[in-house]
């Protein structure tokens, strides 16, 4: 069994208010990806279809795509692990290419969250959640990492400056990503101002600035083969290593409110099988939701002790510059959360990371790089790691 | 006379400020709080106890369960205050919602509108008292232990 490769990539803009249908939005981000790959459509063997359900009218979308986009009458299929779901995808693919089922194939994610209003997009999220015995008491998902934000300031001390640096952080590159959603700048001082929107109170100890922008969007990779991998990509980038792992939906189910056990679980099989440590990822995206979930995300993958992760973020160290970049397209908090395209869009920005590619959010010389990707509350965790 | 119409028993609607869910196994769930009592499940199999109540154990797969108050107090495990509601939630602004630990199992719910912003902490005891909401819903929040 030979190695799966990644031979392209693609992103539609992420916006505010996409103007035209799904099919249309996910046509974006599959030409990006076909151009990217130097193939045609008629290479790709089957595809994966990547979102949460509920935002749209469309029942079964990998059909309606399959059609839309040329890739009729290769099997296809709609996959959901919330905004998980592309790098689950991910997972899926890897798996029908190593056992030789087919040669290459499609991820395709997207969301459109705009068609309904941010209340009732915050129900339909609140109902990711235990909607028997939870969504009755009115959970939305702010609140919920809210809960975790408050364990884990019980448990290591961490403040809301230290949560209000990570969105600073993300503003710096959101500025510098032409495809992000926020491209305004976000400045410490803005979360004490009770005139600026970002020190507005969600729920405590959240703020509207530790909460990551609703968007529009869609992203497509493509995998291959080792053999077509070689022959088609000049600078390939294979897949190291998957992780994935599942979680009590029901908080009423956790251990600890000052973590994410399915990212810890995931990140250890996806070292483990890629046969690195913490120390070896050069650049990583992690699933910044809300910016405790990077903060959380620092410790449950490794790059800082349990506690440790409000230092790394005060000592600057996951900038672009510092010894463990993170999420230096802006992440979810500025480029933008699009449920089913995130991942496949993390995925997408490591790509061009190990090709060196990625412009003015390029690291230095990144041999290898991480992919942290979370569905639900903790419910779901998928992690990646990518290598040239 | 018409077909006899055959009763459904869903009970469950009366959960929480809106109910997602009508038909269960475990409607005497409602019952229970209608009594104002807040009630788990303890499997006959194997003496795992829910709460969350369930129908099913997935440790010995058997169905054979008793009802078991949930009693005593909890510790506050974690908690978050909304500013902002879903859809159908608003009218309760500002609530909180909470995790509490009972050491064998932990419970979910809300924060009692009446306990004074300054003196919730986590670690505190508390515990989980039926309420009816003024919708006439049912539901169970935490109160100072």
């Amino acid at each position: 069994m030979g190695k799966v490769g990644i031979i392209g990539v693609g992103q539609s803009a992420f916006v505010r208010g996409y103007p035209g249908s799904i099919r249309e939005l996910a046509f974006e981000g599959f030409k990006e990806a076909i151009a990217d790959a130097q193939i045609e459509t008629k290479d790709i063997d089957a595809s994966i279809i990547c979102s949460a359900p509920e935002y749209d009218k469309q029942r079964s979308p990998a059909g309606v795509f399959a059609e839309y986009l040329g890739l009729i009458p290769q099997p296809t299929c709609y996959l959901e692990s919330l905004c998980s779901s592309s790098s689950m995808g991910l997972r899926m693919a890897y798996s029908l290419v190593k056992s030789g089922l087919h040669d290459v194939v499609a991820i395709i994610g997207f969301q459109k969250m705009s068609e309904i209003s941010s209340a009732e997009s915050q129900e339909r999220m609140g109902r990711g959640a235990d909607i028997q015995w939870e969504s009755p008491f009115g959970t939305m998902m702010p609140a919920y990492y809210a809960m975790f934000a408050r364990g884990h300031m019980e448990t290591y001390g961490t403040s809301p400056d230290d949560l209000a640096l990570i969105r600073v952080k993300a503003a710096t590159y959101g500025q510098i990503n032409e495809k992000a959603v926020y491209r305004k700048p976000v400045t410490f001082e803005m979360f004490s101002d009770p005139e600026s929107p970002m020190s507005g109170p969600v729920a405590s100890p959240l703020r509207v600035g530790d909460c990551c922008a609703n968007a529009d969007g869609s992203s497509c990779v493509i995998v291959a083969n080792e053999e077509k991998t070689k022959a088609l990509s000049k600078k390939p980038v294979w897949i190291l290593g998957l992780g994935a792992a599942s979680a009590s939906v029901n908080m009423a189910g956790r251990d600890a409110f000052s973590r994410l056990e399915v990212a810890r679980l995931a990140g250890e099989q996806a070292y483990g099988m890629a046969g690195v440590t913490p120390k070896d990822i050069d650049v990583a995206e992690v699933h910044d939701c809300f910016t405790i979930a990077e903060l959380m995300a620092y410790e449950n993958l490794g790059f800082a002790e349990p506690g440790g992760g409000k230092e790394l973020i005060k000592s600057k160290e996951t900038y672009k510059e510092g010894c463990i970049p993170v999420n230096v397209d802006g992440g979810l908090l500025s480029k933008g959360h699009p449920i089913g395209a995130t991942g496949g869009a993390q995925i997408r920005t490591i790509v061009l990371q190990l090709r060196g590619e990625a412009g003015e959010m390029q690291v230095k010389e990144p041999g290898v790089g991480l992919v942290h990707n979370i569905g639900g509350v903790g419910l779901y965790g998928n992690v990646s790691i990518l290598g040239r | 006379m018409g077909k006899k119409k055959k009763e459904v028993d869903d009970r469950f609607k009366k959960f929480g400020t809106v109910s997602f869910t009508s038909i269960t196994k475990i409607n005497d769930f409602i019952d229970y709080l209608e009594q104002g009592k807040l009630m788990g499940t303890r499997c006959k199999g194997c003496g795992i106890l829910f709460f969350p109540p369930r129908a099913d154990c997935y440790k010995c797969l058997s169905s054979d369960m008793e009802w078991v108050e949930v009693s005593g107090t909890g510790k506050l495990a974690t908690y978050s205050k909304l500013e902002y509601a879903p859809i159908g939630f608003g009218d309760d602004l500002p609530y909180a919602i909470a995790v509490l630990d009972y050491g064998d199992y932990k419970v979910f719910g809300r924060i009692a509108g009446d306990v004074p912003q300054d003196e919730i902490k986590v670690g505190m005891q508390m515990k989980a008292v039926v309420n009816t909401l003024p919708n006439g819903q049912l539901n169970y929040v935490f109160e100072k232990a």
